[in-house]
């Protein structure tokens, strides 16, 4: 069996008998007999670090890794830079604990600093927390924080990935607050039916920018029915996009969130991602979790600790507005790094690169009979096409030949893909895929 | 130490985009930024150094000694971080068709099983990302229960004034409305006050056991049989698992639902603060409202199942921290249920090595000179006759190049010091910290003073948090 | 002193400008025991505060604490300075009030300075 215990027996029974004890049995004295366990755990025998390599190994080719990915939905394939991966594999920063000990955090407090210093730049707001889970309970937590004691309703765009609704859903379920979803006109939020769902009882409007189906909003329509409001603004937008695209503030939002994946972030199956929150200075109260600020020590050397932090949960209890602990400081810290490895031109390349290799991959799958872009919108990196034959079908002929074609989407859509392209993806694979397409019969 | 806004120059990059090999492609302006993006300008040269003087500004589990009190600092595996990174976990779409992803989906499996076994729970979910996540998801769990039962009176849930600030907040965001009974004098959950407490209103009752003060909960049965009768539901916090893995079981003791902290019994790295994963076990009758998506076998293959009626719906975009439950998979795999009772009996151990020699010295209000697997000191009276806080303690222990322990909690006792060592501490590294606490308390006496400036060798001094809090500044500013 | 000046035992001071208005603030002992403030929530006008009930509370770095109200009324004036400068608070407790209530309808228990100088002395 293996084991990370380094007293030998030896050592333990002598650190017994040092207390007084003779065996480790009596250690658990004090736990009642009727709940000690009187059988050993259904777990099999250790294993040497050798064998858990070769059967983790193992476990790892059952997976496909995909030579060529056009599937997005929430989870981007960006290149990431070498260095991203090597500064955040310093044992420092894996092992360390919640920098709540300053004097010997500065490290992890000053990489937050300079993360929460970037998000505002990326987002144009003025104050950023140090992250949550991710990009669906950031938008949570986001209408959570835009709750008043006569507004309490949440307006979200049906245009939203599906999977924040759902999780937004869940957060105010059994809460005072509640949400309604704004209908969608062409694959975009439908303004004319924003205006009639607004009342004295609204908290706040969602959007996302590029929405679900990679179309652009009209952010500044929105911005201009709530400018002068008391309803937040709030938009979930995609991070490598802002290295192009229009900031959230420069639309009026009030609060700014997203999935932070696409920075230096692998796919992971999911997770560990980031979830980035920034928002208005007048709002800095109200976001949830840990925020670093800077401030100087004794000395009057530049110094950064946690702050503001009677909002939070370990002060404030069951009056606390969220129960966040933890940040993804690591994947935070991640994010930095990816930004100050691309640097402003770098990212809008990023940016740039995908876009245009998405509006090349939608050009030429419209070449194919029976592939149309279901919406005329301009759009990012991500674009919804029809399909000639079944979907299923095309999916796992691409599948074969390695490649993770688009999304398929269920509902009204169903039939259709949601496809999409970043900047490791080249020519030759969409002119290849193209391809293998036409040849679909 | 400068920012790294404030390194580097002007047009100073790194080349790391190809050229674009297809027509580019532009949208209307009026969906493009004005504001000029203000990333940082240096060379890879700058960023390796940068980072390098940041993590030694930092202290990890590889830096010394760190007893934080609840938060189970064990030493992190390097060989569960080897195999996050496999290309076959690290990158793997979260969307991918079932069949693509049966190694994935096996991982769970796998960490579902065992984590059952050690907790005697009927399945274990894991969707939600963190601790305070996997409480919110319990919580809501209790929620659905007595909402499907149409008992929907049950708003109230239950907690011990000697809890975790999390327990408190996670059941307010959850929608219920909180109720704190008090410790008895030996530091347990007063059964009278909690009996007079339940009632048709009760919702649940939330519990970490060894509780918060060390110690293993003696009524634990009767308190669950109570919380039970009154037809509420019961919790367990798991922040406190490393103490009794193979020895009892929350299942036992007649909990309905846990949440387990992956990073802290089962050693995935803290990551300063994050990413953790809080999987949430639950016995079989709330099996029906875990999160959606549950992972279901089929015809021997594994999938994600959509569809639950009674489910509380999705608590986060994709299924849960997945690289971290790879870690926490591949440790119990090393330990196996030998080695996984094994760390928790030198877990308690080492605490108890730990406390017996301190005992003499120190005040440890509660256990009788026993505990689970950390033990809570009381530096009140220095605080009185010296005027040297816990926090002046635990400052000055820096200057010592140990991590100090757990500041003020529980809250039940003042001038708190909560110290966890954890099993994978040599016994040597135990004997020079027992001396330093010693020598520190001496100091402290004799000299009083000299505590209240510390540290003095770290890279800052004690920062201004006052100043801080009146005036934040939380980003900087270019211009 | 003043007959107006009246003090709870949770450490508020209220002054009666007249039989139904007066301002509200902590005392100067509860300034000490809170230590540096450095965040005050406070309600809005026009709400409504109930005698023995939390109307705001106080941050210091690592704690927050309820103040409760001793008189029920309505808000007629908040102190708004406090919420750039907490620090008022911590330099002369006794000037910075929190709230104005006026059409007081009922009044808490309430302490003369006698017998609050007592009760801070126990």
């Amino acid at each position: 069996m293996g084991t990370y215990v380094p007293n030998t027996r030896d050592e333990q029974q002598l650190m017994l008998e040092a207390i007084g004890l003779s065996s480790m049995d009596d250690l658990f004295s004090t736990i009642p007999k009727e709940v000690r366990l009187n059988a050993s755990l259904d777990i099999p025998k250790g294993m040497s670090e050798m064998e858990v390599s070769v059967k983790m190994r193992k476990i790892a080719g059952m997976n496909k890794v995909y030579d060529t990915v056009f599937r997005g939905c929430g989870a981007y394939r960006h290149y990431i830079p070498a260095i991203v991966k090597q500064v955040t594999s310093k044992e420092e920063f894996i092992t360390a604990y919640t920098p709540y000990q300053a004097e010997i955090s500065q490290g992890i407090l000053q990489s937050i600093f300079e993360y929460q210093t970037m998000i505002c730049e990326l987002t144009g707001m003025q104050v950023s927390n140090a992250s949550v889970y991710d990009g669906a309970t950031a938008a949570a937590e986001a209408v959570i924080m835009s709750r008043e004691k006569s507004r309490k309703k949440a307006l979200v765009s049906a245009t939203v990935n599906p999977m924040t609704i759902e999780t937004i859903r869940t957060y105010l379920d059994g809460t005072d607050m509640e949400m309604a979803i704004i209908p969608e006109k062409d694959g975009l939020t439908d303004i004319e039916g924003l205006m009639s769902m607004l009342g004295d009882d609204t908290a706040c409007v969602l959007i996302q920018q590029p929405n679900f189906y990679g179309l652009l909003e009209d952010g500044d329509a929105v911005g201009g029915i709530l400018a002068g409001t008391d309803i937040k603004y709030i938009m979930s937008c995609n991070p490598i996009s802002l290295g192009i695209l229009k900031t959230p503030a420069e639309y009026g939002a009030d609060i700014a969130v997203g999935e932070g994946q696409p920075l230096g972030i692998g796919l992971s199956f999911g997770g560990p991602y980031l979830g980035f929150m920034a928002a208005t200075e007048k709002l800095m109260r109200r976001l949830p979790g840990r925020i670093v600020g800077e401030t100087t020590d004794s000395q009057g050397r530049r110094a950064f600790v946690l702050t503001l932090q009677a909002r939070e949960q370990h002060i404030r209890r069951e009056k606390a507005s969220s129960n966040i602990c933890s940040n993804q400081a690591l994947c935070a810290m991640t994010a930095a790094v990816y930004l100050a490895a691309m640097g402003r031109e770098g990212l809008a390349q990023a940016a740039k690169l995908s876009m245009s290799k998405a509006h090349y991959l939608a050009d030429r799958l419209c070449e194919i009979d029976g592939y149309e872009l279901v919406y005329k919108g301009e759009f990012f990196n991500e674009f919804v096409t029809t399909v000639n034959t079944d979907a299923d079908k095309v999916l796992d002929i691409l599948s074969e030949h390695g490649i993770l074609g688009g999304y398929p989407l269920d509902g009204k859509h169903k039939g259709c893909l949601l496809w999409c392209a970043t900047e490791v993806n080249t020519r030759e694979e969409i002119d290849n895929m193209v391809r293998i397409l036409k040849d679909i019969k | 130490m400068k920012l790294i806004f404030e390194i580097g120059n002007k047009n100073r990059k790194l080349d790391l985009m190809p050229e674009c090999d297809v027509p580019v492609a532009d949208i209307d302006d009026k969906y493009k930024r004005k504001k000029e993006l203000r990333l940082p300008n240096v060379s890879e040269t700058e960023i390796s150094r940068h980072y390098t003087k940041l993590s030694r500004r930092s202290f990890g589990v590889n830096c010394g000694f760190y007893p934080l009190g609840s938060c189970t600092m064990k030493y992190n595996p390097k060989i569960n971080d080897e195999m996050a990174k496999l290309p076959g976990f690290a990158d793997i779409h979260p969307l991918q068709p079932a069949d693509t992803v049966q190694g994935c989906l096996k991982v769970y499996k796998l960490a579902e099983e065992y984590l059952c076994s050690i907790t005697g729970m009927d399945a274990m979910d894991f969707q939600p990302a963190a601790g305070a996540h996997g409480e919110f998801t319990g919580l809501k769990l209790i929620w659905a229960y007595h909402r499907d039962r149409n008992d929907t009176g049950r708003d109230k849930i239950i907690v011990p004034d000697s809890a975790h600030g999390t327990n408190p907040a996670s059941a307010a965001m959850a929608g219920f409305s909180v109720i704190n009974i008090p410790s008895t004098e030996e530091g347990f959950v007063d059964v009278n006050a909690l009996r007079n407490a339940v009632g048709e209103d009760t919702a649940g009752f939330m519990l970490t056991n060894p509780n918060t003060i060390g110690l293993f909960e003696e009524h634990i049965h009767e308190i669950t049989s109570i919380v039970h009768e009154a037809g509420g539901l019961t919790y367990y916090d798991g922040a406190n698992l490393n103490a009794i893995m193979g020895i009892a079981r929350p299942g036992d003791m007649g909990f309905d639902v846990v949440h387990l902290n992956l990073h802290k019994t089962f050693s995935t790295p803290h990551g300063g603060g994050g990413p953790g994963s809080g999987p949430v076990g639950c016995k079989k009758h709330l099996i029906p409202y875990l999160p959606t998506p549950r992972i279901v076998e089929r015809d021997g293959i594994l999938a994600f199942d959509e569809k639950s009626d009674k489910s509380i719906g999705r608590v986060k975009s994709f299924y849960g921290n997945f690289l971290v439950v790879v870690r926490a998979l591949a440790y119990m795999m090393t330990l196996g249920a030998e080695g996984l009772k094994n760390a928790s009996e030198n877990a308690v151990l080492n605490a108890n090595y730990m406390l017996h020699m301190l005992k003499d010295t120190f005040d440890i209000p509660f256990g009788n000179g026993r505990c689970m697997h950390e033990f809570v000191i009381s530096l009140e009276r220095l605080k009185k006759e010296k005027s040297v806080s816990a926090l002046d303690f635990a400052k000055t222990l820096l200057d010592c190049g140990i991590h100090p322990p757990t500041m003020y909690f529980p809250l039940i006792v003042h001038e708190a010091l909560m110290v966890e060592p954890t099993e994978t501490e040599t016994r040597e590294t135990l004997d020079e910290v027992i001396a330093f606490f010693k020598e520190l308390y001496e100091r402290a006496y004799n000299d009083p003073d000299s505590l209240h400036g510390t540290p003095l060798t770290t890279p800052i001094g004690r920062p201004d948090e006052v100043g801080a809090a009146r005036n934040p500044r939380l980003r900087y500013y270019s211009d | 002193m003043s007959k107006e000046l009246y003090f709870t035992k949770t450490h508020e001071w209220v002054r009666f400008i007249d039989e139904t208005t007066a301002r509200v603030g902590i005392t100067e002992f509860a300034q000490g025991e809170l230590g540096d403030l450095v965040f005050i929530n406070l309600p809005e006008k026009g709400d409504e505060v109930i005698a023995g009930e939390s109307f705001a509370d106080v941050e210091s770095v690592k704690a927050v604490s309820n103040v409760y109200s001793p008189v029920s009324g309505t808000v007629r004036a908040v102190n708004e300075n406090l919420l750039d400068q907490p620090e008022l608070v911590n330099m002369d407790a006794m000037e910075a009030w929190f709230i104005e209530v006026e059409n007081i309808s009922e009044k808490g228990e309430l302490l003369t300075e006698e017998e609050y100088m007592k009760l801070i002395e126990e």
